[in-house]
């Protein structure tokens, strides 16, 4: 069942970058759409809040995007382009060729996994994994949880989960302290993410957080029963139910790519006005650099003015913006991967979980190209997302171009994408 | 023991299956060899389908799949697990009496030639393909044709050759001279003798050579193992394999060892860019869907292209290239690359050393005229 | 549980909250496996997000859906192949 529908302006992902962005496009008076794989808007960080949203920003928003009439297409996955100016959708019950003058990408971030021994184990998951199951109405009360890995996200993924009840036992930042105190210092510089900083400090009190410490490798029969982390010259084992651990965040770029919108260095390049190279598409949030909530509200702002139009009103949050311009780069150095991690995983640790490819199959290779075809490394369902970022730390490999679809999709998604096209070579066919 | 270390008997140019096959059979012989890759697992082998079959178009295309199929049913043993080799077997499905007469006649011709084939009525092509569309006729089920893994068998024969002192170098050849090769990043191999077996590629080094790149999509889903048990194709494929309009596709669905389905096939001329056409990509699964219509719900995971070096008369140039000296080709060789590889690196090897080859080689041959149609 | 929903995991019957994800529901079944991969390990959700299909389930007959990204419907059969 095709549809095909028309709008000013589409937004593609519905976290708070994508809620922005339509917000003030629709403010222009502008018929607005988002398109969002999820069942509902929020992204990451505010999923499951649409009926009842955990803080005021989060209430502001979700208000004013459902005030101003923006149609939210709810699990539409876009996998391919059809023509200029229209994305081809998939959606549980058919296609949908979407129509736009302006396109405006929020597609948001994943997080970052790196294999150690038993990362495959049930109950290994990621940090906003584990975080986004409790939030999709899984009961995480009581159980031991270990949170690891890197990056900012691991203090809220762990102070969400002590609030919904779970035992968590510490927490493994793989950063020294001494990459963290340039960052905490420069806090001060934002009072309010000093004060999220401390109220998060405040709610973990009691959880050990250990820097420089990492997970080595996860150990359980049938599922996880504990890990093993070092710090230093010290090794130890934690029982616990779950682990949540991931490693920062990369951004997800794949529908940017497809639509030839320069990406250097795995991040969307775009202009002031948060104009990609292509003309006519935006981009804005995690996408451009991984630089948090705020900065994605205010990139999520300036796009959706400049596809409205309202270039003054996009101006005049560049100096907000500008501030936390900063902020991704920081991060960046903060959280920066340590090269011990390189040594965590065994030659028989997988690395590819789609194929069940190992680290020493894939050493084999000179690139991911030849790894690809010749191991089928990044040629399963998660389409690289999983792998790739932890290949480019391992073994420096490259991703490579990208191909529709962009994410699979059901055949008759692929049929139904050029569907008056089929028709007459379908016919002809027959002919011949 | 040479005194130059780039001083070769044969230099072969291109080492994808066709390439690498060549390889393996000349540096076996003891001669002293050297392949040249200017893109590992970038051509026509890593995009094909892998379905190793026979083919009754025309009495030599017959002769070498034939040949190269019992070659690789010899191999068989050797192969590593990664090659999947699967005798799965083909079956060519009618939809209507005329493609069942054609059923017929197939099984006739094979049958005449020592291939074994087996007619299946509608109750034994149901049983034997359950999620096949209701109404079809027949089908000839075709049991010695097998699929395999095609970069991995490109792999394994590489790996043979070097084993026996064949030499590779990742480079890209830039000039083809009577004494040997020029190489882009410097330096020359010599020589006596070069095969060109750089598919699409191929008439860049070897002006006059006539060949035109022949497009085609391929999509592999998820797995769905036992859904499909043999190779399946459509009588049509014939008309669209050797037809010579610009756009055509036909059914032909492929079980992997994995339990993923690779669907094709689709042919165009020439569009240069390998991006995806969805168009191309939309009337090959509509088709595929009209055959087995439980594909429409099914994952599709990936699309990519390829290009298949195609000449006039539907046959590969293997032989000595008239004009040069001391260069033979092994290209050309349309949706049958690895179907035929073996036996090119085999006929190739058997003319380089003055020996009787087991298939006449002239109809394959270089400086045949390719205006003059097959039966 | 005031606002829930019926289905079926394994063909056992479980209440969960409305607005649930299939995912959930099957972890709240008491299921941490929830497939095999394809060399037989067992798995489950890793990502959360519907990028790692590490999650796939039979829904309805259906194969290979994102549990994580399905929301649990009245009814519904969630069948693991483990």
């Amino acid at each position: 069942m095709s549809e095909r529908r028309e709008f000013d302006v589409l937004v593609v992902g519905g976290g708070p970058a994508g809620i922005a962005a339509a917000c003030c496009a629709a403010d222009a008076a502008l018929h607005v759409a988002i398109a969002d794989d999820n069942p509902s808007l929020g992204g990451q960080i505010w999923r499951g809040e649409s009926a009842s949203p955990s803080t005021k920003e989060a209430t502001f928003w979700y208000q004013r995007v459902k005030g101003l009439g923006v149609e939210h297409l709810a699990g539409t996955r876009v996998f391919a382009q059809s023509e200029a100016h229209t994305l081809i959708a998939e959606t549980d019950s058919g296609v949908c060729d979407i129509a736009f003058q302006n396109l405006i990408l929020a597609t948001g971030a994943r997080e970052r996994f790196l294999p150690f021994p038993g990362w495959t184990l049930p109950n290994v998951m990621g940090a906003g994994g584990l975080q986004a199951l409790a939030k999709s109405g899984w009961n995480v009360r009581g159980r031991k949880v270990v949170v690891a890995g890197t990056g900012p996200l691991l203090l809220a993924v762990a102070a969400h989960l002590k609030q919904y009840g779970a035992d968590l036992r510490l927490i493994a930042e793989q950063a020294s302290w001494q990459q963290l105190v340039p960052f905490t210092i420069g806090l001060w510089r934002q009072p309010s993410k000093l004060k999220d900083a401390l109220s998060l400090r405040r709610q973990l009190l009691g959880v050990p957080y250990l820097t420089s410490c990492w997970p080595v490798a996860a150990e359980g029969k049938h599922k996880l029963e504990s890990v093993t982390l070092r710090r230093g010259a010290r090794t130890w084992s934690v029982p616990c139910d779950y682990l949540a651990c991931g490693f920062h965040l990369v951004p997800n770029t794949e529908l940017a790519a497809l639509l030839s919108c320069a990406v250097e260095n795995g991040r969307v390049r775009v202009d002031d006005l948060q104009q990609t190279t292509v003309p006519g598409i935006y981009c804005a949030g995690e996408p451009t650099g991984i630089g948090g909530l705020e900065l994605s509200l205010l990139e999520g702002q300036i796009a959706g003015y400049a596809a409205a139009g309202r270039l003054d009103s996009a101006r005049c949050l560049f100096a907000d913006r500008d501030k936390m311009r900063r902020f991704p780069l920081a991060l960046e150095r903060a959280f920066a991967l340590r090269p011990e991690l390189k040594e965590s995983p065994q030659p028989e640790t997988l690395v590819c979980r789609c194929e069940d490819v190992s680290l020493s199959r894939l050493r084999e290779h000179a690139s991911w190209r030849a790894a690809k075809l010749l191991t089928r490394c990044g040629m399963g369902p998660c389409q690289g997302r999983v792998c790739g970022p932890a290949l480019q730390f391992l073994l420096d490999w490259k991703p490579e171009s990208v191909r529709p679809p962009v994410f699979p999709v059901r055949v008759e998604s692929l049929i139904a994408a050029s569907s008056t096209d089929s028709e007459t070579l379908h016919n002809a066919a027959l002919r011949s | 023991m040479s005194s130059n270390a780039n001083t070769y008997d044969v230099v072969i140019i291109g080492a994808g299956i066709v390439g690498a096959a060549c390889a393996r059979e000349c540096a076996r012989a003891g001669l002293r060899v050297a392949a040249v890759e200017a893109d590992y697992v970038g051509g026509a082998t890593s995009a094909g389908m892998g379905h190793i079959v026979v083919m009754d178009d025309s009495e030599p295309q017959f002769a070498l799949t034939r040949y190269s199929q019992q070659l690789w049913h010899e191999l068989a043993p050797e192969l590593p697990p990664d090659v999947e080799y699967m005798a799965c077997g083909t079956l060519w499905i009618a939809a209507d009496e005329q493609e069942m007469q054609e059923v017929r006649r197939k099984q006739q011709y094979y049958g005449a030639r020592r291939v074994p084939t087996e007619i299946l009525d509608p109750r034994a092509l149901y049983e034997a393909e359950p999620h096949l569309r209701p109404g079809l006729v027949g089908a000839l089920l075709v049991p010695e044709d097998l699929v395999i893994y095609a970069p991995c068998a490109a792999r394994f024969l590489m790996r043979q050759a070097r084993a026996h002192s064949c030499d590779l170098y990742l480079d890209r050849v830039t000039e083809i001279r009577d004494d040997g090769v020029v190489l882009q990043k410097g330096g020359t191999l010599s020589a006596g003798t070069v095969i060109n077996a750089a598919g699409t590629w191929a008439p860049e080094l070897t002006p006059g050579l006539e060949m035109r790149p022949r497009k085609g999509h391929l999509i592999i889903t998820d797995r769905y193992p036992g859904f499909v048990r043999h190779q399946l194709v459509e009588l049509g494929y014939l008309k669209s394999a050797h037809v010579l309009t610009a756009e055509s596709f036909a059914f032909n669905v492929q079980p992997r060892v994995t339990g993923q389905l690779l669907i094709g096939s689709s042919r165009q001329f020439g569009v240069e860019g390998k991006g995806i056409d969805n168009h191309i990509v939309a009337g090959m699964l509509d088709r595929a869907c009209e055959y087995l219509p439980e594909l429409a719900k099914m994952s599709a995971i990936r699309c990519w292209t390829g290009f298949r070096a195609a000449t006039a008369d539907k046959l590969p140039v293997i032989g000595k290239c008239p004009s040069r000296k001391n260069l033979y080709l092994a290209t050309g060789h349309e949706g049958l690359g690895i179907t035929t590889s073996l036996a090119t690196g085999r006929l190739l090897l058997d003319h380089l050393l003055h020996r009787t080859p087991a298939i006449p080689l002239e109809p394959y041959s270089p400086s045949r005229d390719m205006e003059v149609a097959h039966a | 549980m005031r606002d829930a929903v019926q289905m079926k995991v394994n063909g056992i019957a479980i209440r969960v909250p409305r607005g649930s994800t299939v995912a959930a529901a099957v972890l709240l079944a008491g299921r941490s496996a929830f497939r095999r991969s394809v060399s037989g390990e067992l798995r489950g959700p890793l990502c959360g997000m519907g990028i790692c299909f590490e999650c796939r389930v039979a829904v309805d007959g259906q194969l290979h859906v994102r549990s994580c990204q399905m929301l649990c419907r009245e009814g519904m059969e969630v069948t693991l192949s483990e």
